[in-house]
């Protein structure tokens, strides 16, 4: 479903990502993380050509999305994206957001946007919440509506680039508990981020990324039994300390 | 010691001052402001672009208008505008567009440029993983910027956007070197007529002044009414 294959990215004469290769299989959950810093929201957010990248290829479903021909907006309107800082838009109630991208982008009708909204908003728990602004609701449930707004999309695939990272510590579950389902789906998941629970429960595959180089790429029971690479062994004895 | 002032010429004169001089005035700032906004858009738009050539454009544009005094624009405008329309249509002489259009389409360039720096400033506002949020749902870069971009910059803006529309009711009065009858125009006039130009021109300097308080201070209570809640 996603190839990266070779990826290198500079920032200047910076270099933030350095000839990154994986994959995510369709139906496959895919948990990358590693240290701040190490670039993996640069990676995921190359993903759907959200940041350029200067050498290797992506493909999408066999799309090429650093190809200069491939038609950028058609291609993302396919993949979900959930970012650490929600993202919704403000000036909009959650129908609103639910419904906008359906309704200009995929050209569905009023209705059927409004239905699918509907739909999706009562899977994250949030039905009663439709005319409400986003400013109106807490962290976690903002960022479910988000979610629910990238499912709305009907999306082959979801990046999800630290989904709880700028949550309060008693909102971070309800939110996993929405990727949790979703993974059970069989939804074909990316995601950054550093709850390691949430990665051994629902994750196929680890990738672990330090300063721009993918260093480790392993199923999850092998990444939590035994890392291979000493940075990673540093990585996880520092996060599952506490 | 106003024993000698004849506060009555203002009275007499009231439905020529009003109805006709402040109706131009009035109907000139609200179209400027109008044509203002939508041009000033167009060139934060611009100013904004990563394409260089047409921010230097843009740019070029609002520092050059920015740095001549709006009188030198009103009376070069007046006498430029009918040779424009001349060289547009083909015309084979200059087109007689008249004092309002020509003024309506000074105010409105000059405007642009000064409305241009604040909705810049408004866009630059919106935080980037909005334009990244929109950009993922699959929108277009005229689709992120109408749905999402420029309605919260807009609204962020609102009161800087008004309080410059005050500015520019007031700058309104420059078209007297047109002689042209807006609200001060006719005030002149009548203060010429009657030989009450102490009269005239305090009646003139107090209705500015109570409209202009008047609309900062509604600016002020839209203030408080519009904004997002983040």
């Amino acid at each position: 479903m996603i190839t990266i294959n070779e990826v290198s990215k500079w920032y200047g004469a910076t270099q933030v990502l350095n000839r990154c290769s994986t994959a995510v299989d369709k139906g496959e959950v895919v948990v990358v993380c590693g240290p701040s810093g190490s670039g993996k929201s640069t990676l995921i957010k190359c993903v759907n050509g959200l940041e350029p990248f200067q050498q290797g290829t992506i493909t999408v479903d066999g799309i090429s999305v650093g190809d200069r021909k491939t038609d950028l907006p058609k291609l993302r309107a396919r993949i979900g994206m959930v970012f650490q800082h929600f993202e919704l838009f403000p000036h909009l109630t959650v129908m609103r957001n639910l419904e906008l991208a359906q309704i200009k982008v995929l050209g569905r009708s009023k209705r059927e946007s409004a239905e699918r909204g509907m739909l999706l908003l009562g899977r994250v728990g949030l039905r009663e919440h439709a005319q409400k602004y986003p400013g109106e609701l807490s962290g976690g449930q903002q960022q479910r509506v988000a979610i629910a707004r990238a499912l709305a999309m009907d999306p082959i695939a979801m990046l999800f680039d630290e989904p709880t990272s700028a949550l309060d510590p008693e909102m971070i579950n309800e939110v996993l508990d929405v990727m949790v389902a979703l993974a059970k789906d069989g939804m074909t998941m990316m995601v950054v981020t550093h709850e390691m629970g949430f990665a051994r429960k629902v994750a196929r595959r680890i990738v672990f990324m330090d300063r721009g180089e993918i260093v480790e790429d392993a199923p999850a029971a092998e990444f939590f039994g035994k890392p291979r690479s000493e940075r990673a062994q540093v990585f996880l004895s520092k996060i599952l300390q506490h | 010691m106003f024993s000698n002032f004849d506060f009555d010429v203002i009275a007499r004169s009231l439905s020529y001052l009003f109805y006709d001089g402040m109706t131009f005035t009035l109907t000139l700032t609200v179209l400027a402001t109008i044509g203002g906004i939508v041009f000033g858009t167009l060139l934060a738009l611009m100013r904004l672009s990563a394409f260089a050539p047409i921010s230097l454009a843009a740019a070029g544009y609002v520092n050059l208008m920015r740095s001549v005094p709006l009188v030198l624009m009103i009376f070069w405008f007046y006498f430029l505008v009918p040779y424009i329309g001349q060289w547009i249509t083909g015309a084979p002489r200059p087109i007689e567009v008249g004092a309002f259009v020509s003024s309506l389409v000074t105010f409105t360039l000059f405007e642009a440029a000064y409305f241009c720096e604040i909705m810049r400033a408004g866009i630059q506002s919106i935080p980037r993983g909005q334009i990244a949020a929109a950009q993922a749902l699959g929108m277009t870069y005229p689709q992120t910027m109408g749905y999402i971009v420029l309605p919260q910059a807009f609204r962020n803006m609102v009161p800087v956007l008004l309080t410059q529309t005050i500015v520019l009711f007031q700058d309104t009065s420059l078209v007297y070197v047109l002689s042209i009858t807006d609200f001060l125009g006719a005030a002149s006039k009548v203060a010429q007529r009657d030989g009450r130009l102490v009269e005239m021109y305090l009646f003139a300097a107090l209705v500015y002044f109570v409209i202009s308080l008047a609309a900062s201070r509604g600016v002020r209570r839209l203030q408080a009414r519009t904004a997002i809640i983040r």
